[in-house]
This record gives C-alpha cells, sequence and structure tokens, in this order.
C-alpha cells in the first residue's frame, strides 16, 4: 500500500492568497493512499524542509507530493530534502500551485478547486515512481581538439595545462590556421604572426598535447566520456622521425609555380613544401598531385638532396585509433572567393583581390615582403578600394547574415595601406559600420580622422577595366544616392566569411547540428554556447558563426574549461530518466519485437541492438536496448513504440495514464 | 447549461511549453482556470493515445504544445510529434473526433502572453461547442474505463 505525504506550501501571500491551502491539504487528506497531508507558511523554509524529513521518518512515507511553486524552481530543493530523509528523490514529485495557479487565476472556489485537481494528479502519479538512481558513467580523461587554428590551438592549450591529455588533429601541413596567414590584427595593429607562433612552438612542445598535422578525422563512435576517434594520417611522404627540416628538398624540387595556399593563391611553392618558414612542425610534406614524381614516375631529386634519407615515396595513410572523453570542434571558416561576383569582374580581373589576399599583400611574411604592390605588374598601387560586404548580408547571393570581421579589418586595411603608401588614397565603400567591441570604433575613427581613408556609404554596382585602371561605380547613399566612380589600382573585396566546404560532412560524422549556412550549432544561443546537442562535444570558434580573434579565444577557453570541468571527475552522474526496453523472463525475453522504429526516432544514437542468445550460443532474437549514458530522456521512441515496450523513467506510461485518469 | 465549465488537458513539453506557462505565472497574466497541464519532457513523448484517454475522461478540449520547430530541446522530438500529428488528426477525423476540440501549438519558453491567449481562446471556442457527451457516451460513459493500454 502507497503511503503518500502531501505538503501544501502557502508560498506566503503568493498562494495563500489566492488557494485556500488548508482545504486543498485536507482534500488531499482524503485522497486513497494519503497518510499525511498539512499546509504550511514556507515548505522550501528549512523548517518546512524539516516538516517533510520528520513526516518521511515517523509516517513512513513511500511518496511525497508538494503543492507549492514550479518543480523547475524548487524540485531539485524538495528532492534533496527526501533524500536527506532516506526517500528515494525521484519518489517526489511537485504540483504547481503558484505558477500554474495562484498566480494566473482569481482568488475562489474554482481556483482552489483546480489546485485540488492538480495535488490530485501528481498524487495518482507518484504512487506509481520507482525509485531511480542517478547514471554513472565513466571519463577517459583525454580531449580531441579538431582544428589547428587559433581556437584549437587555444582550447589545446588550456586543456593541457589544466593538466588532461589533448589530441590535436590538423588537416594541414601546419598548425597555425587563418591567423597565421594574417598580418597586424586589430584594433590594436600588432603582428598575428608575432602572437600566434610561440602558442604554435608551445602546443609542439607541450608534454600532454599530441600533435596530429597532415591528419583527418574519420570517424567518431560512443558517447560523452568514452568517444573513439579514427583519425587518418595522410602520407607526409617524409619520416618525420629523421628529417630536420632543413629544407634542401625543398630547395632541389622541380616543380616551382604551384600556387601557395598560405599565400592566398599570390605566391608560388614546391611540390615538397612546408606551408610558411614558421611552420609547426617544419617538416614537409610532398603533394603527390603536383610532383613530377608521383606524375611521370621519375624525378626523386628531394630524395638525393636530403641529407637524413627521410623522402619516403611509398609512405601509406595511416590510420590510428584514439578513445577520448571529450571533443573540441574548432574547424574554422572559409571565405568567398573573388570568383564569386560577376558584378565585380568573376575573378578574372588580377587586381581585384579578397580580404585574405590583402593580408598576405600586408605581411612581412608574404610573397611582397609587405609592400603593397598589386598582383598584374606588381606596382604599388596610388588609388585602392576596399569594399565591404562583398557577399555579406545580401540574400541575392544566399548569405543573410553580416560576417562581423570585415568592418574592422576593412578598417585595417586601409590604415595599414596608407601607412605604407603615403601618396596613397584608400576608400571604402560600407553598408554600415559594425563597430561594436572594446576599442573597435575608435579604431574605425582613427582611419577615418588621422588616415585620411575616404568611406562611402554606398554599394557598388559594377567594376570594369579600362586603360589599366578598374573603374569602380557606386552611389553615394548619403548624398541623394549620387553616383560615384573611382578609378582604382587595386580593389579589396571583404568577401563573405563563410563556413567550411566540409562543414555539413563533419557535423554528420560528429552527429551534430548545424544551421541553414552550414555554421554548427551550439546547444543553447545563449546559455550553453560552448556546448553542443551532442553530450561531450564543445565547438569555438569561427566553425560556429563568425567570429574575430578575441571571441574566438574566449569561446575556446570556454569550451577548453567545460573540458577541464569534465575531466575533474572520475565519473559522470547524470538523472535517471532515460528510456529502458523492458525485459521479462525467458522464454518472453521482451516485448519489444526488433522493429528498431526507435531507432530512427532517436535523435542521439541511443538506440543500440541487443542479442539475445541461448545457452549454446545461438540467436534467439535481437531487441532494442536503450544505452542509457547515451539517451537524453525525451520519450520519443516511447510514443512511437508498436507494442509498448520501451518505456520512459519518471514518465512511464502508467504514471502519465494515472495522472489522466485522476481528473 | 449557463453553469458550464469546459474541461480542458493540455499536455505541454518540460522546456518551452511548461516554462512559457511558468512565465504566465511570474507576469502574472490572468487566464481561464479550466485548464490541467500535464507536463511531459517532450512533445514527442506524447502518445496520441493519452489524447483519446483525455477525451475518454471527460475532457471537452485537448491542448498539445511544445517549442517551436527547430527550438526543441531534444533537437527533434517536436517534429516527431507533428509529424504524428498530422497522421493521427485524420484518423481522429475519420472516426469522429470532433477536431475543433484538439489544438496543437507552440508557446516558446518567452512566451508567457502566448500560453495565455492559447487557453483563454482554446476555453472560449470548447465553450462555445459545448460539453463533449458524445465521445465519453461511445466508451461507456465519463471517467468510467480507461481506454486499455498494452
Amino acid at each position: 500500500m502507497p503511503r503518500i505525504g502531501v505538503f501544501i506550501c502557502h508560498c506566503g501571500e503568493n498562494i495563500g492568497a489566492t488557494v485556500d491551502c488548508a482545504a486543498v491539504a485536507q482534500a488531499a487528506g482524503r485522497l486513497p493512499g494519503v497518510v499525511h497531508a498539512v499546509d504550511y507558511k514556507y515548505m522550501c523554509s528549512d523548517p518546512g524542509q524539516s516538516l517533510i524529513k520528520e513526516a518521511i521518518r515517523e509516517k513512513r512515507l513511500t511518496g511525497v507530493v508538494v503543492g507549492a511553486c514550479s518543480p523547475r524552481m524548487h524540485e531539485p530543493t524538495f528532492r534533496r530534502a527526501c533524500a536527506e530523509a532516506g526517500l528515494n528523490p525521484f519518489l517526489c514529485e511537485m504540483a504547481n500551485l503558484r505558477e500554474h495557479c495562484s498566480w494566473v487565476h482569481e482568488k475562489g472556489e474554482v481556483t482552489t478547486q483546480k489546485a485540488i485537481d492538480l495535488v490530485r494528479m501528481l498524487v495518482e502519479k507518484v504512487k506509481r515512481n520507482r525509485p531511480l538512481t542517478p547514471i554513472r558513467v565513466p571519463i577517459t580523461k583525454r580531449a580531441l581538439v579538431l582544428g589547428g587554428g587559433i581556437a584549437g590551438i587555444q582550447a589545446a592549450l588550456d586543456i593541457a595545462n589544466a593538466g588532461h591529455k589533448v589530441v590535436l588533429v590538423e588537416r594541414d601541413p601546419s598548425i597555425g590556421g587563418h591567423m597565421a596567414q594574417l598580418s597586424e590584427t586589430f584594433p590594436t595593429l600588432d603582428c598575428s604572426q608575432c602572437i600566434l607562433t610561440p602558442r604554435m612552438v608551445e602546443v609542439a612542445q607541450h608534454p600532454n598535447i599530441t600533435l596530429y598535422t597532415y591528419s583527418e578525422l574519420e570517424s567518431l563512435d560512443g558517447f560523452i566520456g568514452n568517444f573513439r576517434a579514427t583519425i587518418r594520417k595522410k602520407a607526409r611522404s617524409v619520416d618525420e622521425s629523421l628529417c630536420t627540416g632543413c629544407g634542401a628538398c625543398i630547395q632541389k624540387c622541380a616543380q616551382k609555380k604551384i600556387p601557395s595556399e598560405f599565400n592566398a593563391g599570390l605566391g608560388r611553392r614546391t611540390a615538397i613544401y612546408v606551408p610558411f618558414p614558421q611552420a609547426v612542425p617544419n617538416k614537409p610534406v610532398i603533394d603527390r598531385a603536383r610532383c613530377t614524381y608521383y606524375k611521370s614516375g621519375r624525378c626523386k631529386l628531394c630524395e638525393k638532396a636530403c641529407p637524413t634519407k627521410a623522402i619516403r615515396f611509398d609512405q601509406e595513410d595511416e590510420l590510428v585509433t584514439i578513445d577520448v572523453g571529450a571533443v573540441v570542434v574548432a574547424t574554422g571558416y572559409d571565405v568567398k572567393p573573388t570568383s564569386f561576383f560577376p558584378e565585380y569582374g568573376y575573378g578574372e580581373y588580377k587586381d581585384v583581390i579578397t580580404g585574405l589576399q590583402f593580408e598576405r599583400l600586408a605581411s612581412a611574411s608574404g610573397p611582397t615582403l609587405g609592400e603593397i604592390r598589386r598582383p598584374s605588374d606588381n606596382e604599388v598601387p596610388k588609388k585602392i578600394v576596399f569594399i565591404a560586404c562583398a557577399g555579406s548580408r545580401d540574400p541575392a547571393k544566399g548569405i543573410h547574415y553580416c560576417s562581423k570581421i570585415c568592418c574592422m579589418y576593412t578598417a585595417k586595411h586601409a590604415m595599414l595601406y596608407s601607412h605604407k603608401v603615403h601618396d596613397g588614397q584608400a576608400y571604402v565603400f560600407y553598408m554600415d559600420i559594425r563597430a561594436g567591441g572594446k576599442m573597435y570604433e575608435e579604431f574605425v575613427r582613427r582611419a577615418v580622422e588621422e588616415d585620411h581613408v575616404r568611406y562611402v556609404r554606398g554599394r557598388v554596382s559594377r567594376i570594369y577595366q579600362k586603360d589599366g585602371k578598374l573603374i569602380v561605380k557606386g552611389v553615394d547613399t548619403l548624398l541623394n544616392s549620387r553616383p560615384v566612380e573611382v578609378e582604382a589600382d587595386l580593389v579589396v573585396l571583404a568577401t563573405a566569411m563563410t563556413a567550411q566546404p566540409d562543414a555539413e560532412e563533419l557535423a554528420q560524422k560528429l552527429k551534430v547540428s548545424y544551421d541553414g549556412d552550414k555554421f554548427l550549432n551550439e546547444a543553447h544561443p545563449k546559455l550553453r554556447p560552448v556546448e553542443m546537442n551532442t553530450a561531450g562535444i564543445f565547438v569555438a570558434g569561427a566553425c560556429q558563426a563568425p567570429k574575430d580573434i578575441p571571441e574566438t579565444v574566449a569561446q575556446a577557453s570556454g569550451a577548453a574549461s567545460k573540458v577541464a570541468g569534465m575531466f575533474s571527475r572520475d565519473e559522470l552522474s547524470r538523472e535517471p530518466v532515460v528510456a529502458v526496453v523492458n525485459r521479462q523472463p525467458p522464454p518472453v525475453w521482451s516485448t519489444c519485437v526488433g522493429c528498431f522504429l526507435c531507432e530512427t526516432a532517436c535523435a542521439y544514437q541511443a538506440i543500440e541492438r541487443e542479442e539475445i542468445r541461448g545457452r549454446d550460443g545461438s540467436l534467439i532474437r535481437t531487441i532494442a536496448k536503450v544505452n542509457e549514458s547515451v539517451c537524453q530522456g525525451c520519450g520519443t521512441c516511447v510514443a512511437l513504440c508498436r507494442s509498448k515496450s520501451i518505456d520512459l523513467q519518471g514518465y512511464t506510461n502508467e504514471q502519465v495514464y494515472a495522472e489522466l485518469l485522476a481528473l | 447549461m449557463a453553469e458550464y465549465e469546459p474541461k480542458i488537458i493540455a499536455f505541454v513539453c518540460n522546456w518551452c511549453t511548461y516554462a512559457g506557462a511558468d512565465l504566465t505565472g511570474t507576469s502574472r497574466i490572468h487566464y481561464a482556470p479550466n485548464v490541467r497541464v500535464v507536463r511531459l519532457p517532450c512533445t514527442g513523448r506524447i502518445d496520441f493515445m493519452l489524447i483519446l484517454q483525455a477525451f475518454g475522461q471527460g475532457a471537452d478540449g485537448v491542448i498539445v504544445s511544445g517549442c517551436h520547430p527547430g527550438d526543441c530541446h531534444y533537437t527533434a522530438g517536436n517534429f516527431h510529434a507533428r509529424r504524428r500529428w498530422m497522421l493521427f488528426r485524420r484518423l481522429l477525423d475519420f472516426v469522429g473526433v470532433d477536431m475543433r476540440r484538439v489544438t496543437f501549438s507552440w508557446v516558446s519558453a518567452a512566451e508567457g502572453a502566448k500560453w495565455a491567449e492559447l487557453v483563454n481562446s482554446v476555453v472560449a471556442d470548447v465553450r462555445k461547442l459545448g460539453p463533449y457527451e458524445e465521445f465519453p457516451q461511445r466508451l461507456g460513459g465519463p471517467g468510467q474505463k480507461p481506454i486499455e493500454v498494452a
């Protein structure tokens, strides 16, 4: 026989002024199974909780219903009180007499009647509650960081410095990402490489970090605390243990005219190459698609040049399997190429370049060693036009969002240009200036006021070539849309920041969600900005949305601290509100018929297949099984189950129907 | 029939609509007291047998409400609920359940006022329709026999 205790809270006047709490307690006391029913001014206070605890002990209660505020408010409080009195906390339910009753209805009999109904529903439910124990999940204390840009570097270093092992995977031959390509950074104009490269070296030397460059995630299985990652180490064609990074091979390479990815196509590289001199690791890879030997079967000049005999033409891709407890996704972004813009010449004009290419022109490590020279004839441009929002905020181009960093880097570019070309004039065409951030607006004002950059508010409709100049046609919307025409020597497009081209594929590998623009989704846009909806996977940097370096670093540190927090415990404990497939004695085993409709309904891949075998090992049946450490407890599978074999603990069919039958 | 008060049962998800109804409370927005809320983790959990059972218990109207599409706390539970509902409503219609008595809605945790409006409008609509006696009678009278659930 159930022995239920009902505790009605007045919440001071909040409930008491509208609902006749004494009457509710009285009515509850008459319900079958209720052995104790009282009302009290403040049930959540210390004496109120003591009231509950004493009753549990003295009346040997088997269930508790607290009629008070919303369970979203004080359910943990009262469940803890029950646990302290020796009652399983999941045998406590709350009837919401405040938010759902006293605060929203007039004082009167009808409201009191509703309160009684609410209590009665929960009494019927709690009679059918089962004691539950929190689920414990062991944790592998090693993190996988995907992406070796500034986000991945920051996250890896923070986790490693917290004392945990980190595996950092980068698909390019070197870590550094886009930040390594930048010249100076806004709003301080400090050199990007100068602040980044020491971090890169720190990653390479950190005893807690294992670095896999030129590698990609092949697959990820498992669940929070217990992932298994398979990493493909692409063949470098160079034995890293023997290579000293002397560079003799690079000098001898016959292929010298390959566009350099690091220089955004403005410089050239060889087939055996390191992306840039400060690369980490500073060990070359052979670009097999471009290498003479792989194309024609002859050459091997690099092999002859190598003093340590480190070249391995027969090296193959290697698959490495690693167990990790958490994953930080920091795979970064891409930018639209100039060929995306028909109105700006389809990428056919050599002197129309992207912002990233301008970074390389302005960088001391770039193809012009930091001098601003236009790609077509290597001349110093005297008139330069920067076009902000190239693609961004343009629904006609399929990009609705603001790329966020362009206003700032365009101001920076114009400023760098003015500093380097004293007799030149910079123009910026813009839609709005979005300079929210510490010292950001001041920075833009400096470009206008001190460096005399001419800002024109309006879109550029067309660019065409005429007599070696680029004619930029636009309007000035602040001057009654008066047409503006600039004869420019060089045009820089602040092209839209987009998700990586293979972001969707990665998201599917990780089983995380992404938005319409293929940016990865955080678990909650405000309150859970670094977690993803798959437990144990975190996100940092521009793979989630366009963002600048300070924001990226902040998010990476946030993700890292979440990982470190998770790793501070030996096992995870979570609410046992999970689905379970019923099990019965043989020969029934379970009412599950193995249709696996639940498998298709589960958004978390929590449904596994369990094989029931006889003593001789023969397969009797295959039924569904819920992995309780993955299940989030939504119950979608329960509603879908044809044979009602799967049920949700805490919200079982029996409990929910009992609530209904009480009405 | 002047004193007829409709009985409404609402199945809501814990994360959006239940929280939204909490917000209605904290905002002190008054609404009709005819609704009884059954809290579930997700609209995806709502087995539509529950709706039949609610009518079997003498409910005059049923509300189903959860997170807006795309905002589900559990990624996709509400999509499952919506898809299932689109099929189920045709069945309900076919067997003669008065479809005007079932309201499917989305109320987010930030839409306290919308919850009050939803309840008020459903109560007003169902009040016009009058008590739903036809359905329970088929099952042998109000509140008598629960529908068999396996």
